[in-house]
């Protein structure tokens, strides 16, 4: 055994590792033995690394190394500590940034280590072997920047730090195809006769195509764009592990990028649309003109009423979407629940795939806030329950609860899954204001006979009635009425 | 200054038999809350179980409803009674424009009002008020109970020490509110229910409540209005058979076919009426338009020389007073709601609604029946002939020969590809390829809970570009170096913010 060897043998460890890392995170009993696997496998390579990398420089560049790490293992465990469960889908879009700026880095660096070798050389890469690496280079700085940029831009839409309307550039597919046949002509040229403005061209090239993708995608379909950049970032980075002629990096990358696409597809499915309308960013366009009309009157219900209804109730569903996010209003929602079942009502919540604005968004806050996660539910393990359900509590959804989507096949919405929240005896709808969802679709459930809106911030809303609750039967260990604060 | 808020009178029913009121004490209550002042007329709610005590508690005058603004009915008024409205006032009731021709013309010669209840167009901003639907619901489960009434056996099949007895075998014809009603209170005394309807897109509604829906397979155009329409001749042939069919077989049969402005439609002959069980019982909720079953007598129960019996009440509704009265009266103060936006007890027609537009047949001694035809928002076929798709298509999928086609291609680029390049190319691409094949399986049953932590984890694995960028520092031009360094940084960040999120996230998750 000598070095080159256990690096090698340290790096197929690691793979497997990753691979049961992955295989771990599906399932609840096995998800925390994942990230053990996943940790002990990026140990491992990174160990490996470190001293395969020891022994071909001297101590100065192993200082920088370690430094670099340090520093960044502090952002990162800090950044992961503090981050609120809410704003998930914001850190993870960072995240996927930083992947691929690395990528574009080490794209540049090979370029550079590469045109700075001595040709004649042992080391120096000639003939196809050099056309192939420059070729390499370029993919690698391609994919690199376009997560880069698109996942800045989700970041931005994501934490409304910009408007998360679509763009609509006049032929935006025809710029994305234009860029796409732009960079393989760029390729060809640059493998045929390199040059420093190649390399700039490419990169503004993909960094621009990354800003283009995700602006013209709309808020709604940001569940898809962060697992779709997060396949991007996989593909990254194994396009560096061909660069790099590192197996590592590319059976890692692989990994990620397809598991990534295949996250994706599910929710392209959930959403009844396929994948290259989504990324090409057609929803949302055609959405408007007539959508957004009046379509009857809606009932208002008060705190009061709701408590009672729930308290009269036997089976309750709780269907929460981005707007129990946007309020904070997870863990008055998990109090309520505890309080319902103490008094035998049974509680469940439904989840549409593509609710809140990261796959399984839902499912993490609910579980911040201490909500069993056998009691919340899928779309399709809940929605012939509705019909037996005494009251659904709409928290913060609209589109995934739209009627419209089987109903109206002239909805842009149409043909959409959604949670038939309808079929239940009454529904109560948590909502700000009369405004329609991200679809910009006019929700017909609003208007439906068994449907009453409870407007107002969904958190006050939810704490309202825990209030009313509390008035109507003092549970023994809670406070009495009195000691409550006066209702808003 | 504001004017004067303005009088409701609620009063008291004068055609016989009727039963309900068209207030009750908690309507009164609310439309008081409207800012109106509220008069019923003594025993107004006797019939429905209201006392006058109970509307005096509610905030309505016990005394004469007829000099007031705005006269809230059940039945249209008679004669005598329009001579006894004040010039400038409204009335309000089920005027059955289309039958009462003569009615019009005497409210339209003088400054009168008359909103009809029954004009409410069928769209689903107007389902608040729509009196039609409210009162077949009622007359639907009613229709059911009457029939359970004359009917000498269990609804439920129940097997007892003295014997088994075999459920009761319902069909339902027309799948409307009434019908719907009748299916639900039939399915619920334990009978076994099916039913029948032109329009194909009900028969989802019919299932979720239990029932078996008879489908009659010829072409028939999707319903525009929201009404049942006037069948073809290919269908009537093929649900003549149905009926024949079913009349042997049932027990209770439920005819609820009505088409709006036309002598109900006859679905069940004579013969097959004789072909039933002696003993089994129909109701034909039809009675007042003509009946849907040859031998109906409307208003009476007839029985059959085969000991069948026919009950064609045509106050069905009106036999569940309280509720009934409860549920117009909440259809007579959503309208109001509509018609006082300013909640201040001023009445205001605003004839550019559509809504308000239908149900004004005569305004301020002009008659406006009938009105305008409304389009129906819900109805799922705007696009007539195109017989709209209920359900959308279903995505595309590939013909088998397509997806062997397809992956026999994608083997031979990938093939391709790899004979021609150079060894260590080569290498990578077999590495690749399999990783991304197990990256797919791997994932393929990941519980939908833990999306956001496999992503997060993921995220943090691919911070592995961190090797690569680890193995660039010190070689090649101090750019480099330093490029690098700024990528391990990135990437450090990555992966223990990655692998730290996920650990905190899974700490959450427990199980109940």
């Amino acid at each position: 055994m000598n070095a080159s060897t256990a690096a090698q043998a340290a790096d197929i460890v690691a793979a497997l590792l990753f691979v049961l890392s992955l295989a771990g995170l599906s399932q609840h009993h096995t998800a925390r033995a994942g990230v053990a696997y996943g940790i002990a496998g990026m140990a491992a390579a990174l160990v490996a690394t470190v001293v395969v990398a020891g022994r071909s420089v001297s101590a100065g560049p192993i200082v920088l190394i370690l430094v670099a790490g340090a520093i960044g293992a502090a952002v990162g465990l800090w950044r992961a500590r503090r981050v609120e469960m809410t704003q998930m889908p914001e850190l993870i879009a960072v995240l996927h940034s930083l992947v691929g700026l690395a990528a574009v880095l080490i794209g540049w660096n090979s370029y550079l280590e590469v045109a700075d070798r001595d040709p004649g050389t042992a080391e120096a890469l000639t003939g196809s072997l050099l056309r192939i690496h420059h070729a390499e280079v370029f993919i690698g700085i391609f994919i690199g920047a376009v997560t880069f940029t698109g996942s800045v831009i989700a970041f931005l839409k994501l934490s409304a730090r910009i408007k998360s309307r679509p763009l609509t550039l006049p032929g935006k597919n025809l710029l994305n195809v234009g860029a796409l046949v732009a960079f393989v002509a760029l390729t060809v040229w640059f493998t045929a006769a390199p040059s420093l403005g190649l390399m700039i061209a490419v990169t503004v090239l993909a960094l621009a195509l990354g800003w283009h993708l995700v602006a013209s995608i709309g808020g709604g379909d940001m569940p898809v764009v962060v697992s779709m950049l997060n396949s991007y970032s996989g593909w990254a980075a194994a396009a560096a592990g061909f660069l790099l002629d590192n197996n590592l990096l590319i059976v890692t990358g692989a990994l990620v990028g397809s598991s990534g696409a295949y996250l994706s597809y599910v929710m392209c499915r959930a959403m009844n649309r396929s994948f290259l309308s989504v990324i090409a960013g057609g929803f949302g366009i055609e959405a408007p003109a007539g959508g957004t009309e009046e379509q009857g009157e809606h009932r208002e219900i008060s705190a009061e009423d709701t408590a009672n209804a729930l308290a009269a109730a036997t089976e309750v569903i709780i269907t929460p979407g981005y707007g129990m996010a946007v309020a904070q209003a997870q863990h008055p929602v998990a109090e309520l629940t505890r309080r319902l079942r103490e008094r035998g009502v049974t509680v469940r919540f439904g989840v549409h795939p593509v609710a809140g604005r990261l796959p399984g968004h839902m499912n993490v806050l609910l579980a911040e806030a201490r909500v069993p996660y056998d009691v919340v539910l899928e779309m399709d393990e809940i929605n012939d329950d509705f019909a037996g359900t005494s009251v659904v509590l709409v928290i913060g959804a609209n589109d995934t609860v739209n009627p419209a989507a089987t109903d109206d096949p002239s909805s842009p919405i149409a043909g959409m899954p959604v949670l038939r929240v309808w079929e239940a005896e009454h529904v109560v709808v948590f909502k700000r204001s009369m405004a329609s969802g991200y679809a910009g679709v006019q929700n017909p459930l609003f208007f439906r006979e068994n449907s009453s809106m409870l407007f107002g911030d969904a958190k006050e809303s939810v704490e309202a009635i825990l209030r009313e609750l509390a008035a109507a039967d003092p549970a023994p260990g809670t406070r009495t009425p009195q000691a409550q604060p006066a209702p808003a | 200054m504001t004017a004067p808020p303005q009088r409701i009178g609620v009063a008291a029913e004068s055609t016989a038999g009727e039963t309900r009121v068209a207030a009750t004490p908690d309507t009164v209550r609310r439309l008081t809350a409207l800012g109106y002042e509220v008069v019923v007329e003594p025993g107004a709610g006797t019939a429905s179980g209201f006392t006058d005590p109970a509307y005096a508690e509610a905030g309505a005058t016990v005394g004469d409803p007829w000099h007031t603004d705005v006269v809230l009915k059940v039945n249209a008024p008679s004669p005598d009674e329009v001579r006894r409205l004040k010039d400038g006032a409204t009335v309000v009731g089920l005027l059955a424009p289309a039958q009462n021709p003569g009615l019009l013309e005497l409210l339209a010669s003088r400054p009168l009002t008359a909103l009809s209840m029954d004009a409410v167009p069928r769209i689903s901003r107007a389902q608040s008020l729509d009196v039609l639907s409210s009162m077949a619901n009622i007359a639907g489960y009613r229709a059911v109970v009457e029939a359970a009434h004359a009917f000498g056996r269990f609804f439920t099949g129940q097997v007892t020490a003295a014997g088994k007895v075999p459920p009761a075998k319902v069909l339902v014809a027309g799948a409307g509110v009434a019908g719907l009603a009748a299916i639900g209170a039939a399915g619920s005394l334990g009978a076994v229910v099916r039913a029948t309807d032109p329009r194909a897109e009900v028969a989802d509604q019919v299932r979720s409540l239990g029932g078996e829906f008879l489908p009659v397979e010829v072409e028939q155009e999707a319903s525009g209005d929201g009404y049942a329409r006037a069948t073809s001749e290919a269908y009537d042939r093929r649900a003549a058979e149905i009926y024949s069919e079913q009349t042997r077989d049932v027990d209770i049969v439920v005819t609820t076919a009505l088409i709006p402005g036309r002598p109900a439609p006859r679905l069940i002959t004579a013969e097959q009426v004789a072909s039933m069980k002696p003993g089994s019982v129909i109701v034909d909720m039809a009675a007042a338009q003509g009946g849907n079953v040859e031998g109906t007598v409307a208003g009476r129960s007839v029985v059959t020389d085969n000991g069948v019996t026919i009950i064609g009440y045509t106050d069905l509704a009106g036999r569940l007073p309280a509720q009934a009265s409860q549920l117009y009266g909440t259809n007579l103060v959503n309208l109001l709601k509509l018609l006082t936006p300013e909640r201040d007890g001023r009445l205001t027609l605003d004839l550019e609604d559509v809504v308000q537009r239908s149900v004004t047949v005569v305004h301020e001694g002009t008659t406006l029946w009938p009105p305008p035809p409304v389009a129906v928002s819900s109805a799922p076929a705007q696009t007539p002939p195109a017989a709209a798709p209920a359900e959308p298509p279903p995505p595309r999928r590939l013909s088998e020969r397509g997806r062997y086609g397809l992956v026999g291609l994608g083997m031979l680029a990938l093939f391709g590809l790899i004979a021609v390049s150079p060894a260590r190319l080569a290498a990578n691409f077999t590495v690749f390829a399999l990783a991304v094949v197990i990256g797919y399986y791997v994932i393929g049953k990941v519980h939908h809970a833990l999306h956001t932590p496999l992503m997060s984890v993921t995220n943090a694995i691919s911070g592995i570009v961190v090797v690569g960028a680890v193995l660039q520092i010190g070689h090649g031009p101090p750019a480099v170096t330093w490029l690098a360094f700024l990528a391990v940084l990135l990437t450090t960040v990555n992966v223990f913010g990655g692998f730290a999120v996920t650990r905190r996230m899974l700490g959450m998750f427990s199980k109940g």
